[in-house]
């Protein structure tokens, strides 16, 4: 789309709801949100984007293909039910660790490494449709 | 909050707290493998030449899972996982007694030559559109609706089967392809979207979704609750994707459509999981149900089975005639689960098993047939004995076994099927079984006739078709499926035991509730017996 508002506002509008995604997927441990509803931002950030400068600029700045980041997601996820065969408990059961960094104690989990999965495949394959969809329109 | 000082409850009330066994993890192998490797295709999809290394790779470890847990289980019995260390009901359990490992262990064997076969068959444009992270994914689908014991993960990986099956049919996008696609995926969406139905009222029933919980609740309810209603509409469903008698039109329509390759895993694999559902709800969760709906079914397997054999004497495409036969197959194993014996079952589960090996290599067959005879056409087959004798000693097996003539893996089971049949006095059931068998003959017989016997009819440049040496995977592949199903039929006793325990078991159910609810893991908390109905309205 070539209105001027548009493409001014577009990049800030992408950076802050990928932003805003990372932040809702997250917070989805214990409150609303998630690695799917996190993915979709992300995912609708990527769209707009795209409206606004086309597709290639897109494909450019995420550097590897939609489809292999939602590959790497089920690889995440599948990694995270996996490592609990090292604590000797059933598969996908929720392992914690809590180093301090910086003085501060971070808690993390398998299950926070199997969102972060789903948010990489949601984002994966919906900004592959996305992409595909604007691609068509141009043509 | 999640921080490390939080803990204070008393985990044993809700949680497995004992250490599983090491090999216990072989129940989820298959399927995180599947993931794994299906997830590292993904990441490499552009990469075409390394692709088929990774998935082969991964189906190879996938079969070495599927082995390693056929030994345990055929050892040790039914081996139990619950995932996320929740106590069964609760957590989903993953549960592999010896039907579905039985079940994943051929599926896992297939799915490998499907994976040798397509190395040569699908292209780099295949490759690129992505054939094997499909395949590996519809793999890790249909190993897992084999070991799962949940019925609401049964239908999720029911779905992931599905996806990766729409995929691999639309592969390559012609327009002959996306029209059957299009009557596949609507007709078994509708079918899993009444699966997902029958699933809502038997939860709103029973109040629990795990398979032995249901099984043990089931006689508590089955004066109060419309399990029969329930138990129907899983026929339906199941029927649907099995592709049984009246709704099994979308199978003609569309496995014709697709590369050979996926024609040939399709018919191996996925109507073999509709069954193995049938199987798996009426005998493990309504086996009164079925005693009530056992003359339907059979019915249903007569008519499925006879239909089928004329399906296949009708129709001149050679893929189309294997699509018939697939359905034909299907008959007698739905014959076996309306028998409901110990014959018939163990008949029944062994039909299946050999019907995945023989129908996978039958399409491999005609995969190069059809590739020396530019086209499937029975009209205009011909000449193939002269140019390749080999091939005509395959194609002989193949199409003995799937007639179920001797020596091959298809006489035994159905001669099972026969007995049983007449231990209840169900002659008519004999009969379709024998005359499928005479038909099926027949078609597979022409078949064989028409394209290597037959002198080659017109003779234009028909010369000029494909002359190089057909390549090692798709021989390989072919061959070792061959050797399969030569090697059981000339030594059935293993596999009849086998499948005599798989009978014994199925009707038994009894046992597999208990290795997923062992006598002295009961909850704490005064939660579900038998007798303790559920009350939530």
């Amino acid at each position: 789309m070539r209105t001027l508002i548009f493409r001014t506002v577009a990049p800030f509008l992408s950076s802050l709801m990928i932003l805003f995604s990372v932040f809702v997927l997250l917070r989805g441990h214990n409150e609303p949100g998630g690695g799917f509803i996190g993915g979709l931002i992300a995912a609708s950030a990527l769209a707009i984007y795209g409206i606004a400068f086309g597709v290639s600029p897109v494909r450019r700045a995420i550097r590897f293909h939609p489809m292999a980041l939602a590959g790497f997601g089920l690889l995440l996820a599948a990694i995270a039910g996996i490592l609990s065969i090292f604590s000797h408990v059933p598969f996908l059961t929720g392992l914690w660790i809590y180093p301090k960094i910086f003085g501060v104690e971070v808690a993390l989990s398998t299950p926070m490494m199997f969102d972060i999965g789903v948010y990489f495949v949601v984002f994966g394959s919906i900004t592959s449709t996305a992409l595909a969809l604007e691609e068509r329109e141009r043509d | 909050m999640a921080t490390s000082t939080a803990h204070s409850v008393n985990l044993a009330d809700a949680m497995v707290m004992t250490p599983p066994p090491m090999v216990d993890y072989l129940v989820v192998a298959p399927l995180v493998i599947g993931f794994v490797f299906g997830a590292l295709c993904l990441m490499t999809r552009k990469n075409t030449g390394r692709q088929p290394f990774i998935a082969i790779t991964g189906l190879v470890l996938m079969l070495a899972a599927d082995i390693g847990l056929f030994w345990h289980v055929l050892q040790n019995g039914t081996v139990v996982m619950t995932m996320g260390r929740w106590l069964p009901p609760f957590g989903i359990t993953f549960a592999a007694d010896m039907l579905g490992a039985v079940f994943a262990l051929i599926g896992g064997i297939v799915g490998l030559a499907g994976g040798i076969y397509a190395l040569d068959d699908v292209n780099q444009t295949g490759r690129r559109y992505g054939f094997y992270p499909f395949l590996l994914l519809m793999m890790s689908g249909i190993t897992a609706a084999f070991l799962t014991g949940d019925i609401f993960n049964l239908y999720v990986w029911f779905e992931v089967l599905l996806i990766g099956s729409f995929g691999l049919l639309v592969l390559g996008s012609e327009r002959e392809q996306l029209d059957g696609a299009t009557k596949y995926a609507f007709l078994n969406l509708l079918a899993t979207t009444l699966f997902l139905l029958a699933v809502a009222y038997l939860y709103g029933t029973v109040g629990t979704l795990n398979m032995a919980d249901i099984s043990r609740k089931a006689a508590s309810v089955r004066d109060t609750g419309p399990l029969f209603t329930i138990a129907a509409l899983f026929l339906f469903a199941f029927a649907m994707k099995a592709a049984a008698f009246p709704v099994n039109f979308w199978l003609p329509a569309s496995y014709h459509t697709p590369r050979i390759v996926v024609s040939g895993l399709f018919a191996g694999l996925l109507t073999k999981v509709g069954v193995y559902a049938l199987l798996r709800i009426f005998l493990t969760l309504f086996h009164v149900e079925r005693d009530m709906l056992a003359g339907t079914i059979a019915v249903i397997a007569a008519v499925t089975m006879v239909t089928g054999a004329m399906g296949a004497l009708a129709q001149n495409d050679i893929r189309r005639q294997l699509g018939y036969l697939v359905i034909s197959g299907i008959g007698m194993m739905l014959a076996g689960l309306a028998l409901g014996s110990r014959t018939g079952l163990s008949g029944g589960v062994f039909y299946a098993a050999h019907s995945m090996v023989v129908m996978t290599a039958l399409y491999f067959l005609a995969g190069i047939m059809g590739e020396r005879m530019n086209g499937f056409a029975l009209n205009k087959a011909g000449g193939l004995y002269s140019r390749m004798p080999w091939l005509a000693a395959i194609a002989l097996v193949l199409l003995l076994s799937v007639s179920g003539l001797p020596p091959f893996s298809g006489l035994w089971p159905k001669a099972y099927l026969v007995k049983a049949s007449l231990d209840v006095g169900a002659w008519w059931l004999a009969f379709a079984i024998l005359l499928t068998g005479l038909m099926t003959t027949i078609a597979v017989g022409r078949t064989f006739a028409f394209s290597f016997w037959r002198e080659r009819t017109g003779g234009e440049a028909e010369t000029a078709s494909p002359q190089g040496a057909v390549s090692g995977a798709v021989v390989g592949s072919l061959v070792g499926l061959t050797l399969l199903t030569v090697a059981v039929g000339i030594y059935p006793e293993p596999v009849i035991r086998v499948t005599d325990r798989i009978a014994g078991e199925l009707l038994a159910p009894a046992g597999y509730v208990d290795s997923v609810f062992p006598a002295d893991m009961t909850p704490t908390q005064g939660e579900g017996g038998p007798q303790e109905g559920e009350t939530q309205q």
